[in-house]
């Protein structure tokens, strides 16, 4: 939080900063996101850059009070580009003691931590496993500590209101952000038309919880505690109209968009799972655009319906997290046998196994490159970060249907639910995306379904219900062209290597890769999914030191851009972090017999930009200290 | 059924230039028969019907059915169709499956489609074994059973596939044989006429690893006095001369009636709305009660492509939305 200026004239001053980073933490009950959202809608609005990142536990309600049960959403926003929700805290909100036991150790030195009192009593204290009252044994020393009992307050404020005490009660989020929207200038009413929408059918809802913001906003106002205001100026930000977008949606989106471009309808077959499922919630409301989807009985049948939409022509999806692609492997080799368009998308999340279903990781790009049997090429694509999901999902969608293979999309649980202002395509400018179904034979003509395309090596999209060209396919090995059943030793090498080929050959059509910084230099920083934001803002300041170091992002996994390697051997060291043990690292060290220096962390939790900045500033001391020797 | 533009097919019309590549002697052979029979009798194009298999001997069927066809993975075949039906609800959606198939690896997508009632036709075959993979129990076979994976017997119990569908809300059941042909043709011509879920299940001699399998009620001696067919609207009857009845007695269980008795025979009703008749028969013990062929079960109700066709046509109806419009949705700000 850098002030910048100090300006007079507010009842209580006012100071300008160039960007903020806020962290509401609370039970899982007291709505937290709910907070977190209303304060990034009305930022958005306001013309801040911001940037989003909720955490919470996989437990719906986790007994109220207790650490695990605790959740939080953090937010940052700004008057410049930025490209990640922040590391540390400037402002923690902890609605309990044990929010604020989880979350204080990350709150920056003398920042503001607005404590909700209400709940210190020797029972909230024993659930957050505190020994003694952390309020009066000087472990809130260092810290600008405003301490509101907003149980207390919001009942005041809701004295004349006819809902319950436990109603009431739940108002107490909106409190905090009414106190919040004082403190850093936001106007109200955004929030005052969200609310009102959302609970259209339940006036006294609304009329309560406007009335606890408000009444927190007049608090801010009038108390002594709280003595000055800050503003944070509009982001310059590229013209044009913008909208504020969480990954999972934007996703939604691109696949809805390509579909519509290319004319064929989605069928989306899917399982519930975290951190996927509001991919299933969002496509079912597209019904009206002809989007069908089906809640199968399990990811098999997810992956099945959609492999068998895809044989009848639509547009067959999937989507799921790390287990849920380990359940569809099977599936997804025969998609690669058929040759058939299929997408998938996977949200990845901490594993192994069940793991941590709410926490993020990128440790599913070998099982999406590799998990199945025999050789089983399909195509590998990245989203980086909310909004860059929705040209992923356009592109798989393009790829699939030009070059008849199944695609897997990795975005993660950070891109899932983070959220970021969104500059809105122009509708005419998306790329075309052309669908050939095979047209009817012609009588006494045996139709070849395996005859193929000579520039991409797809084979005809051949739907049932078209005369002329009953043909039979599946998963054992067929011969090129007729598609007949073939144990021939020559047909198989040649069937392996031209479905790895036609995978292969989707790299003619991709444009070359865009460096961040100089394409030759010391110090390469290689990126993919959702690392972007904190590895740019991390060389960024290097590069503004002065260092010969520049980073570039593959949203192509498989196959990977033809100059790649060239880009790569500008450099003195490449550098690849990721959220695994090195996965691409991996990769590419056995592709191209590159020196690739992994930086893997796998906890859970994204990058922090400055925990990659003090990584690279190493290497980069290394490499030229190499130099100089 | 036929009409002017539309040219009439025969059996042969349905035969691929495949070689047919099960066992001589399989009972495959003349389930493919009927089945061709039936589909020329259907009244369709060769390209208007789909056929999906998943894995094992039975699903080689799809390559010598000049329609289209997918040789899918284990078990999967109803999910892939399910996949076909909703995304095309013109097409004429079979699944050729087996024992393993749709009792073992594919049972959850069974029973899922059989709840949903997509309109897909199932022909599940029965042999009581492993086939393909050389002779194991399937979930099917007697318990006791000696195989090379159950040297001294096996300890499962088998299902009732036919008990298992009605549990599942199965609204078009049957049971035909291999060697029945006619009837058997009759029946899929039946499963093609109902709109929902049809299943047959078809009791196919594996003359390899499990045979005779069924003898004990299909050879001619035996057939008249230990098959009961279930004929619609009429009494359950059986023996050489009808001189057998099935009735339900206060606790409803079926007891073998004759003689003055005859009369107290259950009189068959495929389409009635409890299916507890039709449990029983399908529970009845092979050792001491005829075996029913024919129809269980036939109540028609509306299917899942329906209804998700009919959410897709309102939500239409209901709703134009532009793709500019679908994008710039919610708050949108514009910078200048």
């Amino acid at each position: 939080m850098t002030t910048t200026t100090t300006t007079t004239g507010h009842d209580k001053g006012l100071q300008d900063l160039d960007q903020v980073v806020i962290r509401f933490a609370g039970d899982s009950g007291d709505g937290m996101q709910l907070t977190g959202d209303q304060f990034t809608r009305t930022t958005a609005l306001m013309g801040n850059d911001i940037a989003t990142f909720p955490d919470f536990p996989a437990e719906i309600r986790a007994p109220a009070g207790t650490l695990p049960g605790v959740s939080a959403f953090q937010l940052r926003f700004s008057s410049f580009d930025i490209h990640t929700p922040g590391d540390a805290p400037d402002v923690l909100v902890a609605m309990n003691p044990a929010a604020l036991k989880v979350h204080l150790k990350e709150l920056k030195r003398d920042g503001i931590l607005l404590l909700n009192t209400a709940s210190f009593g020797p029972l909230d204290l024993k659930k957050a496993k505190y020994d003694a009252d952390p309020r009066s044994d000087g472990s809130l020393s260092g810290w600008r500590v405003i301490e509101v009992d907003l149980e207390a307050r919001t009942r005041e404020a809701l004295a004349s209101s006819p809902l319950d005490t436990r109603s009431k009660d739940r108002c107490k989020n909106m409190y905090a952000l009414g106190i919040l929207y004082w403190m850093f200038h936001r106007d109200m009413a955004p929030t005052e038309k969200a609310i009102a929408q959302k609970f259209a059918k339940k006036p006294d809802i609304v009329a309560a919880n406007l009335a606890a913001m408000q009444a927190g906003h007049a608090y801010a106002e009038t108390t002594e505690i709280f003595q000055t205001a800050y503003r944070v100026a509009p982001a310059p930000m590229q013209p044009g109209t913008y909208r504020n977008i969480m990954g999972n949606q934007a996703l939604c989106l691109g696949l809805v968009a390509a579909a519509q471009k290319a004319g064929i309808e989605v069928f989306l077959g899917s399982y519930p799972i975290t951190p996927a499922s509001d991919i299933l919630h969002q496509l079912s409301t597209y019904k009206h655009l002809g989007v069908v989807t089906f809640q199968a009985e399990d990811e098999i049948a997810a992956v099945a319906s959609a492999i068998g939409a895809s044989y009848a022509g639509k547009l067959g999806v999937t989507s799921t997290s790390g287990p849920g692609l380990a359940l569809k492997a099977e599936a997804i080799g025969l998609a690669v046998m058929a040759e058939l368009p299929l997408v998938v998308l996977n949200v990845q999340r901490a594993g192994p196994s069940t793991g941590m279903p709410t926490k993020t990781q990128q440790a599913d790009l070998l099982q999406a490159m590799f998990g199945r049997n025999g050789e089983s090429p399909v195509a590998v694509l990245a989203a980086s970060t909310p909004a860059d999901a929705f040209e992923v999902g356009y592109e798989a969608v393009r790829i699939a249907i030009e070059h008849m293979v199944p695609v897997v999309v990795l975005s993660d649980g950070y891109i899932a639910n983070g959220s970021e202002p969104w500059l809105l395509p122009d509708v005419d400018k998306l790329p075309a995306i052309t669908v050939k179904y095979a047209p009817p034979g012609a009588a006494g003509v045996k139709f070849e379904p395996y005859a193929r395309d000579p520039k991409t090596l797809a084979r005809p999209w051949a739907r049932p219900g078209t005369p002329g060209l009953v043909h039979r396919i599946g998963g054992l090995e067929k011969q090129d062209v007729t598609g007949n059943i073939s144990y021939d030793p020559d047909n198989h090498q040649h069937m392996i290597d031209t479905r790895a080929q036609k995978v292969a050959n989707i790299a003619d059509g991709l444009p070359p890769l865009v460096a961040f910084g100089e394409r030759t230099g010391d110090v390469l920083v290689l990126g993919w999914g959702s690392p972007r934001g904190a590895i740019t803002a991390a060389v960024q300041r290097l590069q503004k030191q002065g260092h010969r170091i520049s980073a570039a992002f593959l949203r192509h996994l498989n196959p990977l851009p033809k100059d790649l390697g060239e880009l790569m051997r500008g450099f003195r060291r490449v550098v690849l972090p990721e959220l695994n043990k090195g996965q691409l690292a991996m990769l590419l060290r056995a592709k191209y017999l590159i020196d690739v220096h992994s930086h893997s962390q796998v906890n859970g939790q994204p990058f922090k930009s400055h925990d990659i900045e003090s990584h690279l500033a190493k290497v980069v001391a290394e490499v030229t200290q190499e130099v100089q020797r | 059924m036929t009409s002017v533009d539309k040219p009439v097919l025969s059996k042969k019309d349905y035969k691929t230039d495949q070689d047919v590549r099960w066992c001589p002697g399989c009972g495959d052979y003349a389930i493919l028969n009927a089945v061709q029979g039936a589909f020329a009798k259907l009244g369709k194009q060769l390209h208007e019907t789909v056929i999906i298999s998943g894995i094992g001997c039975s699903s080689r069927f799809p390559y010598y059915m000049e329609t289209y066809g997918f040789h899918t993975i284990h078990g999967r075949a109803p999910a892939v169709a399910t996949g076909v039906k909703v995304a095309n609800p013109e097409l004429d959606v079979w699944v050729v499956t087996g024992d393993g198939d749709a009792m073992s690896i594919g049972g959850n997508h069974f029973i899922h489609a059989m709840r949903r009632n997509v309109g897909l036709k199932i022909l599940m075959f029965n042999n009581r074994i492993y086939g393909l993979t050389k002779g194991q129990y399937s979930p099917t076979s007697e318990q006791g059973k000696v195989t090379k994976s159950s040297p001294l017997g096996s300890i499962d119990y088998p299902f009732s596939p036919i008990a298992l569908s009605l549990g599942a809300g199965g609204t078009f059941l049957a049971r035909g044989v291999d060697v029945f042909g006619a009837h058997l043709e009759e029946l899929v011509g039946k499963a093609s006429a109902h709109h929902g879920t049809a299943m047959i299940e078809i009791y196919q001699n594996c003359n390899i690893f499990n045979d005779g399998a069924f003898k004990g009620f299909t050879d001619k001696a035996e057939r008249d006095e230990r098959i009961l067919y279930l004929e619609h609207g009429r009494p359950l009857l059986f023996g050489a001369n009808k001189d057998k009845g099935i009735r339900f007695d206060a606790n409803f269980q079926p007891q073998i009636v004759t003689g003055g008795e005859l009369g107290s025979a259950f009189v068959w009703d495929e389409t009635a709305v409890n299916a507890a008749p039709a449990m029983a028969l399908a529970t009845m013990s092979e050792a001491d009660f005829p075996v029913p062929l024919g129809v269980f079960r036939r109540r028609e109700k509306p299917t899942f492509e329906a209804g998700m066709r009919a959410q897709v046509a309102a939500a239409k109806l209901k709703k134009q939305q532009s793709l500019r419009d679908l994008l710039y949705a919610g708050e949108i700000w514009d910078v200048k």
